[in-house]
């Protein structure tokens, strides 16, 4: 099974929960960080690293030996990454997707691809608080580079689905946060009780929808705020299924990396609770596709 | 006229109550908010829409079951595995480049056009805001973050204002790079926690690398004062200036849940840091005011 751990607005607990989640149940878990823009959890798991590869994407490069500057790579490239002067075939690395049209449409076979480096995928390992085995991948885009949906395609090639996969999904609603959800079974919606919160978390509930993955919520700091999102939950019929109240204490924790079960071992407990409702909720949805 | 983008790296390190009490602050200036994703400035600002625009940008495949004669060309040579088995498209895959168009024999693939969004030209009690919404789930977050900077920039030169304050998204990736073109400053608003050092780091090595003026602002600063003090002396040693820390407060969220910008929500001392930060922008950018 594929959890996944998401949240519209930035900041809201996503990776606390996630981290918390991974740390408390007795399952065989691979953790997944697929915020590979700002990637946060190896601060909370510190995972012993054991692999590390740099990720590039193919992307092409003319021959002049062989071009003739007839201007159709520039033509087929939807991402006006090629530029064909009177002199030479100009490519902008950092706006090609990749995609391959150039090389394979080129008359006169002249374009190779070359690896282009985006990030690294790092794998590693560390113990949960069971003391069992969990194993760790994230990706780590490099600055100034924008290829986020590629990188976290690649580390999703590292998925283990002998395993419970936990995914820590990047912020936001759009493409990055698509492909890092869309083939989970679950999507645990991390958010907080203000106007900002209840207005990403809508927009995620509509995405979840469109693309109809089963989800419940969880709210952060549910202390502090209205009752907006609660509302917002009961009338959509959305299980919230952690309430997480607001703590100083928590918050000085979290600021070093101290991860929620370890701050309070209550949280051990509440998180393994959440999973057997995760469980019965995709339990019953599998019941229904199956009919 | 100065363009300032107020970033973070991180999520919900408080870019947007920042930039919401610049609004108030500053004179003369028009607002966008860039975080395309998940756009919470106008939940602060109340905007009325003058202007409504739709956004076209990039296309989806789309392939025509009469004609197709399930040769397979197309899967074959789509990267983004975006062609089902049976031949359909997966929409939240297709990166839109076109190349089972081109290849498939029996002209059975069209390419549409993709509208991803909308983006609102809007007036506030503060002045003018430009802003967007991108549909959960698309594409094209840059070049709708490039459409609303443009905009705001037509703005700002029809009625010479001297300010485009820019709420920018979380991350590193694509929608923070095309907020941050022909930026005069950049102003990074980080935390004291691992995760915010972390980020901090990250996205300053994007600002570095196009050369935009950076400052830093810790908010929350006194959740961990070591960590306060680390983030100082580690942006003095690179030469990046803090431009002010802001206290933790519980009026932030209750400014939040009222819809009203925090310096105007309050007097306390995380509204007065606010002011003295917007005092210490406008001296960077030379362009002091009569306080």
């Amino acid at each position: 099974m594929i959890i996944s751990v998401a949240s519209g607005k930035g900041g809201t607990g996503k990776t606390t929960v996630a981290t918390g989640l991974t740390l408390a149940l007795e399952h065989n878990i691979q953790f997944i960080d697929c915020d590979v823009e700002e990637p946060n959890a190896h601060i909370f798991l510190k995972p012993t690293i054991t692999m590390s590869e740099k990720i590039s994407l193919p992307v092409p490069q003319a021959d002049p030996s062989r071009c003739v500057l007839c201007g159709t790579c520039q033509e087929v490239c939807a991402y006006n990454a090629i530029a064909v002067t009177s002199q030479e075939v100009l490519i902008f690395p950092e706006l090609c997707h990749s995609c391959g049209a150039c090389g394979l449409l080129c008359p006169h076979q002249a374009i190779d691809e070359v690896p282009h480096e985006i990030g690294t995928l790092e794998l590693g390992n560390l113990r949960g608080a069971s003391g069992r085995e969990i194993s760790f991948v994230h990706g780590r885009l490099n600055p100034r580079e924008i290829a986020t949906p590629y990188l976290i395609r690649q580390v999703k090639g590292k998925y283990d689905t002998d395993r419970l996969v936990i995914v820590d999904a990047p912020p936001g609603t759009t493409c990055p946060v698509v492909q890092a959800i869309k083939d989970s079974q679950f999507c645990l919606l991390v958010t907080e009780p203000t106007p900002f919160g209840l207005h990403d978390l809508r927009l995620m509930v509509a995405l979840l929808q469109k693309i109809r993955i089963p989800h419940g919520v969880v709210i952060n700091r549910c202390d502090i705020g209205d009752q907006q999102v609660e509302s917002f939950c009961s009338e959509n019929k959305i299980p919230v299924l952690m309430r997480i109240p607001f703590s100083l204490g928590i918050a000085r924790m979290y600021s070093r990396g101290i991860p929620l079960i370890e701050i309070d071992r209550g949280y051990i407990q509440r998180f393994q609770d959440v999973f057997k409702q995760i469980e019965q909720m995709v339990l019953k949805q599998d019941f229904f596709t199956r009919m | 006229m100065k363009t300032i983008v107020v970033i973070s790296g991180k999520g919900g390190t408080g870019k947007t109550v920042i930039c919401a009490s610049f609004a108030v602050l500053a004179q003369n200036k028009v607002l966008v908010d860039c975080d395309v994703d998940a756009a919470d400035l106008h939940l602060l600002l109340h905007p009325e829409i003058q202007q409504r625009h739709v956004f076209q940008k990039g296309q989806t495949a789309r392939i025509n079951p009469k004609q197709c004669t399930r040769c397979g060309q197309c899967r074959e040579h789509c990267r983004f595995q975006a062609i089902s088995p049976d031949f359909h498209v997966d929409k939240l895959a297709c990166e839109g480049c076109g190349l089972c168009a081109r290849v498939c024999p029996a002209g059975a693939v069209s390419m549409e056009e993709n509208t991803c969004g909308e983006w609102f030209l809007s007036g506030t009690a503060y002045g003018p805001l430009v802003h967007a919404d991108l549909y959960p789930g698309e594409e094209n977050s840059g070049k709708l973050v490039a459409q609303v900077r443009e905009a705001a920039q037509q703005e700002a030169e029809r009625f010479n204002l001297d300010y485009v304050i820019v709420d920018g998204s979380p991350g590193i990736g694509c929608p923070v790079i095309a907020s941050l073109s022909g930026a005069d400053l950049a102003l990074i608003v980080t935390e004291p926690t691992l995760s915010g050092i972390h980020d901090l780091e990250r996205v300053l090595a994007v600002t570095r690398h196009f050369g935009i003026p950076t400052r830093v602002i810790i908010n929350k600063y006194d959740l961990n004062e070591v960590n306060t003090l680390k983030i100082e002396a580690d942006q003095r040693s690179q030469g990046v200036d803090v431009l002010g820390r802001i206290p933790f407060s519980t009026l932030v969220p209750e400014s939040i849940v009222r819809g009203v910008p925090l310096v105007e929500h309050s007097q306390n001392e995380a509204a007065q840091a606010i002011r003295d930060i917007w005092r210490a922008v406008e001296a960077c950018l030379g362009q002091s005011s009569p306080v």
